[in-house]
C-alpha cells in the first residue's frame, strides 16, 4: 500500500476553518451555494480569496461570506450591502467585489439599491439567495413568497404576488442576469465563473431551500424534498417563452436571462475624469 | 474655475469652503443625495473630484450615500457625505454602523428647520441631540460646529483629522446661515495644512478591533492584502469575529468605543473664549448665533459679556462650562431650537437656576445682537 494524503475537500483552502461547523441549519441550501461559488473560484485559478472583498447585509445568506470565507468581508446593515460594495469597488477597482444576500435583504429592504446598482451597471457580482422567506427572524412572509403560502405573518395565506427579482434587475439594465436553483449546481457554478469575468453589474438569483422556517410549514417532508421541487418545477428561459401564463403558474424559470455588453460604471467614471481634466487643464 | 491648492484670500460661500476643506484634507470620495441647504457641497465636489483622481457619486438616497462612503473608507479613501435634517435622519443607522466598525467618515449636516420637512430653506440648529443620540445603543461621536465660512474650511479639515485619528464618524453640524453666507476666507496652501491619517496595520498580528487597552484606537488594515479582515456591525472580538452572546466581549468593545472619545474629550474639544476674565454675565453659543453674540459685545461693552463659543458640541465641553459657571452668576444661552444645549449646560454647570435661555425658531430668523443684549441687561439688573 502506498501512503495516501488524507482526503481534503477543495473548498477548505478558502474557508475559515476555525468557524466551522457552520451555523446553517442541516439541509440549508447555503452550503451548496458556497460549494458552487468556491468551485467557480477554484476553476478560475484563484488559489485564495485575497483579491476578493465580500459584502453582505443581514439575514442567513449574509453569513455565507462572513465569517465563512477566508477573505476580507464587510458585513453591513440590513439591505445595504450593495452601496457598501459600490464604495469598496470604486475605492479599490483592482479587487473583485461580490455581494451575497437573501431575498429579504436584497429584494425587500434593499431593493432600491439593487435596482440602481443595475441601472448604473456598477462592476459588482451580486448573488441573491432566494429562499422565499425571512428565515433568520423565524419565517415571516417575504416579497418573494409565492401567493397563498402560509407563513408566521400570513397565517391565512399570503395575499401578495411575489417579486420576480431577476427580471426587475434585467429591466434596470444589468450586464448579466441569471437564475438557478440549488438543484442546478453545474450551470450555477458556470454562471458564477462567467459573471466573475464580466464588466458591469452581474446578478445571479438562486432559489434555495429553507426547510426549517419555510419548507416544513408548507408541506415539504425535508430539504431534499424541496430540492426535488426545484428540479421538477423549473423550466428554462427558452422553454418558458413558448408557454402560456397558465402553464407557467408555479414554475421556476431558470437560465441566463440577459447578457449584454455595455460600459460599466468604472469605465464611465474614467471617461468623466478624462473630460474633467481636459476642461480644467 | 479657480482652484485653491496654492492658497490665498478668497471670497467663498460656506458650502464651497466646506468642499474645499474636504479636498485639502485629502477627501477623494463623496457620495450624496440632493437636499437643501447642503446641495452646494455636492455640486462643488462633482466639479472638483473628477479632476483630482477622486470619485463623486449621486446616490439613490441618503442611506446609500453613507453606506458607500463607509465602503470607500474601508477601501482606504477619505470619504464624506453632506445632507440636512431629513437625510441626516435616514443616515442614523449607518452612523451607528460606522461607530461599531470604527470607520472614519465625515457627515456634514447643514441644519434646517425641522422636524420632518419643516421649513426646508430656513435656518435652525435643532439637530444637536440627534447628532448625539440619533443612532441606537451606547456610542460616542464627534460633532463640530462652525460659525463662519472660514470655519467651514478649517473645521472640515479638523473633522477629517479627528475621524482618522479616532476611527470614528465625525459630524460637522453646520447650519443654513453658515453654509449659505459668503465671506472672505484665508486658505493656506494645501500642502502646508497638517493632516492626520489613520494608523495602518503593518503586521498580521495587530488586531483591527482591539488589543489597544480600554480606550485605544486600533490600526486599520488595508483590503486586498490577505489580512482577511471581518468588518461587522454585530458585536465582535478584537479580530472582528462576531460574538452575539458573550457579555464580556460586548462590554469590552462598547466600553472602548465610548472611552476612546470620552476619555480624550479634552484633546478633542475646542472652544473660543472672549472676555471670560473680565465678565459679569456669561453667554454660551455655537453656530451662526455666535455671530450675534460678537456683535452684541461690540455694541455693548458696558454689559461685560463673557463669551464661550462651542466649536465642539460632542463630546460636550463640560470643563469649559464648569469654569465659566464658577465665574459668573448667570449664563445666557441663545439657541435656534427649544433648549437643546441649555439642558447640557445645566448638567455640566450643576446649576438649576441662573441659566437664561433665548430660544427662537421658525422662518430662519437668527437671534439678533439686540435680543442677546437685552436678555443680558435683564439678568444683570
Amino acid at each position: 500500500m502506498t501512503s495516501q494524503k488524507p482526503l481534503r475537500h477543495f473548498s477548505r483552502q478558502y474557508l475559515r476553518e476555525e468557524v466551522l461547523p457552520s451555523t446553517f441549519c442541516p439541509g440549508c441550501g447555503a452550503g451548496t451555494i458556497i460549494n458552487c461559488f468556491l468551485k467557480a473560484v477554484n476553476e478560475l485559478g484563484h488559489q485564495n480569496l485575497d483579491r476578493f472583498v465580500f459584502c453582505s447585509g443581514i439575514g442567513c445568506s449574509a453569513w455565507i461570506p462572513s465569517p465563512h470565507f477566508k477573505a476580507d468581508s464587510i458585513h453591513s446593515t440590513h439591505g445595504r450591502a450593495v452601496p457598501v460594495a459600490m464604495g469598496v469597488k470604486l475605492a479599490r477597482p483592482d479587487l473583485k467585489v461580490v455581494v451575497f444576500g437573501g431575498d429579504g435583504d436584497l429584494a425587500g429592504i434593499g431593493l432600491n439599491h439593487l435596482v440602481h446598482a443595475a441601472r448604473r451597471n456598477v462592476d459588482l457580482l451580486t448573488i441573491m439567495v432566494n429562499n422565499m422567506i425571512y428565515g433568520m427572524t423565524g419565517g415571516q412572509v417575504a416579497p418573494t413568497t409565492p401567493k397563498g403560502r402560509r407563513t408566521t405573518t400570513t397565517p391565512y395565506g399570503n395575499t401578495e404576488y411575489p417579486l420576480d427579482a431577476a427580471n426587475v434587475i434585467t429591466a434596470a439594465g444589468a450586464a448579466y442576469v441569471a437564475r438557478w436553483t440549488t438543484h442546478h449546481v453545474f450551470p450555477l457554478k458556470d454562471s458564477i465563473k462567467k459573471a466573475l469575468g464580466k464588466k458591469g453589474f452581474s446578478f445571479i438569483e438562486v432559489y434555495s431551500q429553507c426547510h426549517t422556517m419555510y419548507g416544513r410549514r408548507v408541506g415539504f417532508k425535508n430539504s431534499v424534498d424541496m430540492v426535488r421541487w426545484f428540479k421538477d418545477s423549473s423550466v428554462t428561459v427558452s422553454r418558458a417563452k413558448t408557454m402560456t401564463a397558465e402553464e407557467l403558474e408555479g414554475k421556476l424559470v431558470i437560465g441566463e436571462i440577459v447578457e449584454r455588453e455595455k460600459l460599466g460604471l468604472l469605465e464611465n467614471l474614467e471617461l468623466v475624469a478624462k473630460e474633467a481634466t481636459k476642461i480644467h487643464d | 474655475m479657480k482652484t485653491l491648492e496654492e492658497g490665498g484670500r478668497l471670497f467663498l460661500q460656506g458650502g464651497i469652503a466646506c468642499s474645499e476643506g474636504a479636498i485639502a484634507a485629502g477627501c477623494r470620495f463623496y457620495a450624496g443625495y440632493p437636499i437643501t441647504p447642503a446641495s452646494e457641497i455636492a455640486e462643488r465636489m462633482a466639479e472638483r473630484l473628477p479632476t483630482l483622481g477622486g470619485t463623486f457619486l449621486q446616490m439613490e438616497d441618503e442611506i446609500a450615500s453613507i453606506c458607500s462612503i463607509i465602503g470607500a473608507s474601508w477601501g482606504g479613501v477619505k470619504s464624506m457625505t453632506a445632507t440636512s435634517g431629513p437625510g441626516f435622519s435616514l443616515m442614523q443607522e449607518s452612523i451607528g454602523y460606522a461607530c461599531m466598525t470604527e470607520t472614519p467618515i465625515l457627515v456634514v449636516d447643514v441644519q434646517r428647520a425641522g422636524p420632518s420637512t419643516g421649513q426646508a430653506t430656513k435656518c435652525a440648529t435643532g439637530d444637536l441631540m440627534q447628532a448625539r443620540w440619533g443612532t441606537h445603543g451606547d456610542h460616542e461621536v464627534v460633532a463640530l460646529s462652525p460659525n463662519s465660512v472660514q470655519e467651514m474650511f478649517d473645521l472640515t479639515v479638523r473633522a477629517f483629522n479627528l475621524s482618522e485619528q479616532y476611527r470614528v464618524p465625525v459630524i460637522l453640524l453646520a447650519d443654513e446661515i453658515v453654509a449659505h453666507m459668503r465671506e472672505t476666507v484665508d486658505v493656506p496652501p494645501f500642502e502646508r495644512i497638517e493632516l492626520t491619517s489613520r494608523r495602518r496595520a503593518s503586521r498580521r498580528d495587530e488586531p483591527p478591533f482591539g488589543g489597544v487597552g480600554d480606550e485605544g484606537v486600533p490600526p486599520m488594515p488595508p483590503l486586498g492584502e490577505g489580512y482577511h479582515i471581518m468588518v461587522t456591525g454585530s458585536t465582535h472580538d478584537e479580530w472582528g469575529l462576531r460574538s452575539t452572546g458573550d457579555p464580556e466581549i460586548h462590554r469590552k468593545l462598547v466600553s472602548r468605543l465610548v472611552n476612546k472619545i470620552r476619555r480624550h474629550a479634552e484633546e478633542i474639544t475646542d472652544n473660543e473664549e472672549q472676555n471670560i476674565e473680565d465678565c459679569r454675565v456669561g453667554v454660551v453659543s455655537y453656530g451662526c448665533v455666535s455671530r450675534s453674540v460678537y456683535e452684541a459685545m461690540r455694541r455693548h461693552p458696558e454689559l461685560r459679556i463673557g463669551h464661550l463659543r462651542l466649536k465642539t458640541i460632542w463630546p460636550f465641553p463640560e470643563k469649559a462650562i464648569r469654569a465659566l459657571a464658577e465665574r459668573v452668576k448667570t449664563i445666557v444661552i441663545p439657541e435656534m431650537n427649544l433648549k437643546q444645549i441649555y439642558f447640557e449646560v445645566q448638567r455640566a454647570s450643576g446649576r438649576e437656576s441662573d441659566l437664561a435661555p433665548i430660544n427662537k425658531i421658525g422662518g430662519g430668523l437668527i437671534i439678533t445682537p439686540e435680543e442677546i443684549a437685552s436678555k443680558v441687561k435683564e439678568v444683570s439688573s
